[in-house]
């Protein structure tokens, strides 16, 4: 199986918080895998550290097997910091992106709390996504010498909407649709930027369980039509072991535990992390 | 009729466009016996209608809030102004400075472009520093950039160039009102062509969320900053033609209050509306030049009250105003919608009539003809 994500020691410390500690991932070709972990435990700061929304105090991140993200601690955070492997990574070269290189490198994220377009219909926000592998420049742009790529854009972008379910409401404003189409309509723009490892962020928070059911069929629908990885944190319990191949389990920015879901039930650190319990000792 | 249909809209854009310019024509033709108060209303209305759809695309399409526009417009006026001004009299117009550093003149055109280039390159350097800054922050670093472009152009050190705290005088310029309304007619197409393009989506992207518009491949530094240089270029021609229309050229004329009125005009016509911008900039300049001039002159509406109506009493009123349409019409007359004669027809047969019957209960005309 060829591996899509590999993420070594990711550490990150603000201040003298150590939000995420030594963080060791792996995401293969084709896998559904589950970041789990109690509230405040860092999983949407590891998201936000491997989309490149925050840069990272220490460790590597590799996607298809290429090291994008590295970084050592530096400067003040070199005295401050906390975390494990401190020198691993002093030698090699610091490497940094912004998130939309990001993206175009394949990975296409949504959001914790929605964050479509607000002023778009549901359509232009699918389309606007489309503007990061466009071909055309400000020139053949303004003077509609791309009206080739435009049609082949829209003619996607509906094609996207049909197979998502979302066509028959294309033309409404992306905010006056029901919350859970909201998040459909955030997986489906996320999909128009045509990656191939796909970062949900709670996708079924505020759903309730017939809306959770619904989600966790159109997750596999669209792993298996659009041939995706997919890497996802949830607090859903039911949705993580109907639909994870695998699991990760971090509290307090490290990792309890991993493996299927089978193991992860009835491991006891992650039990203790859940629902507390008096550590005889 | 198929093809009526499918460009409904575009077509009564088109209309209404070549409405104004016929309307602009007849009032060239008719020359001298148009009152002058209406010539000088059409000149200005045009170059600001320009200015605040520039200014628009920057604060309403791109979600930058810049106050710099003064500041750019100011660099194009002078770049027009010190370009055009003919070899031959440039003695007369510099005579301070022995005829000026500069001793060639290019032809209007090319004027006229570079008065949008120059600032473009100004507002590229600038760019690249200040748009790390949000909101607020922006604001008061392009102001801060428009006050030190202005002391600088009046800096004795470049006097020999900008004539410092004389005025610029001489250069050619348009005498009829069409020209002001070609060039500033096809700058805002331009506009209009670069925002229903997908990088106008782009724009509108990150004025929604910065954060998605990036997560979706967005790159937010390049498209800022492409956005506040096409901004600029088009407010420095909007600033040439100013001079144009001045006819002299002082740098103290381009204050940070006219900053304020472009942002004025582009409120009330609505945020986000380029069709609102141009009505906007017709609506503000009608009354400033024309309907409430008289506020000043101690007559109005046949009312003589020297006491009351005296000079500076119309900002007064315009004040008034700005805090009624501030306080209760905050979306401005377009809002983000577009010009649309459906609704604008809806309005005058439906909408009215349905509130006359409502205050009256009586039978009005559009009743019956329904």
């Amino acid at each position: 199986m060829k591996n899509v994500l590999h993420i070594q020691d990711l550490t990150m410390q603000f201040g003298g918080v150590v939000a995420v500690n030594n963080l060791t991932m792996d995401v293969n070709e084709g896998e559904i895998v589950a970041l789990i972990g109690p509230n405040g435990a860092g999983k949407t700061t590891a998201f936000n550290a491997i989309t490149g929304l925050y840069e990272p105090t220490n460790g590597e991140i590799s996607f298809e097997g290429k090291v994008f993200l590295r970084n050592t601690p530096r400067g003040k955070m070199k005295k401050q910091y906390l975390g494990a492997e401190k020198d691993t990574y002093a030698s090699a070269p610091v490497l940094r992106k912004t998130p939309d290189r990001i993206t175009k490198l394949g990975m296409a994220r949504t959001f914790q709390n929605i964050r479509l377009f607000k002023s778009m219909t549901v359509f232009e926000n699918v389309l606007t996504a489309m503007h990061m592998r466009k071909t055309s420049n400000l020139f053949t742009a303004t003077f509609m010498l791309n009206a080739k790529e435009e049609k082949a854009q829209r003619a996607k972008t509906e094609e996207l909407l049909k197979l998502l379910d979302l066509y028959d409401v294309k033309d409404e404003l992306a905010t006056s649709l029901p919350y859970g189409k909201q998040r459909h309509l955030e997986i489906a723009r996320a999909l128009a930027t045509e990656p191939t490892l796909l970062l949900l962020d709670e996708p079924a928070a505020g759903m309730n369980p017939q809306e959770t059911a619904e989600l966790t069929a159109f997750i596999r629908r669209i792993r298996d039509d659009f041939h995706l990885t997919v890497l996802l944190i949830e607090h859903h319990m039911n949705l993580v072991m109907d639909i994870s191949d695998r699991i990760y389990v971090i509290n307090f920015g490290k990792e309890i535990a991993k493996g299927t879901p089978a193991e992860i039930q009835n491991n006891e650190a992650v039990i203790e992390a859940y629902l507390g319990g008096d550590r005889v000792e | 009729m198929e093809f009526l249909k499918k460009y409904k809209k575009q077509l009564e854009v088109v209309a209404a466009v070549l409405l104004l310019f016929v309307v602009i024509v007849i009032v060239d033709t008719l020359g001298n016996s148009v009152p002058r108060v209406i010539v000088s209303v059409l000149k200005k209305s045009c170059i600001y209608a320009l200015i605040a759809v520039s200014l628009n695309l920057l604060n309403g399409f791109t979600g930058l809030f810049s106050l710099g526009q003064a500041g750019f417009m100011l660099i194009g006026a002078y770049t027009y102004a010190i370009l055009t001004i003919p070899a031959g009299i440039r003695e007369g117009v510099y005579y301070m400075y022995d005829g000026g550093a500069l001793h060639f003149s290019v032809p209007l055109i090319v004027g006229l472009i570079l008065a949008g280039v120059v600032p473009a390159i100004f507002a590229y350097l600038i760019g690249l520093p200040v748009l790390k800054l949000k909101s607020d922050y922006l604001a008061i670093a392009t102001l801060g950039f428009a006050e030190i472009v202005r002391a600088l152009i009046q800096w004795q050190g470049f006097a020999p160039v900008t004539n410092g705290s004389i005025s610029l005088l001489k250069y050619p310029y348009f005498k009829k009102i069409w020209p002001f309304a070609l060039v500033a007619g096809i700058c805002i197409l331009l506009i209009v062509l670069l925002l229903k393009s997908t990088y106008g989506r782009a724009f509108k992207a990150i004025r929604d969320d910065e954060i998605s518009a990036e997560a979706m491949g967005i790159n937010l530094a390049k498209h800022k900053q492409m956005s506040f240089v096409i901004s600029s270029f088009f407010a420095g021609i909007g600033g040439a033609l100013l001079a144009m229309y001045q006819t002299s050229l002082t740098a103290t004329a381009f204050t940070s209050a006219m900053t304020y009125e472009i942002l004025l005009i582009v409120v009330i016509g609505g945020i986000g509306s380029i069709t609102g911008s141009v009505l906007g900039s017709f609506l503000f300049i009608a009354c400033s030049e024309w309907w409430l001039r008289n506020l000043d002159s101690g007559k109005f509406l046949g009312i003589s009250l020297p006491t009351v109506f005296r000079s500076g009493f119309r900002l007064v009123v315009f004040s008034v105003v700005i805090m009624v349409i501030v306080l209760f019409f905050r979306k401005g007359i377009m809002g983000e919608r577009e010009l649309d004669v459906d609704r604008i027809w809806n309005f005058f047969t439906k909408k009215i009539p349905a509130f006359v019957k409502s205050r009256f209960g009586k039978k009005t005309e559009g009743e019956k003809a329904e």
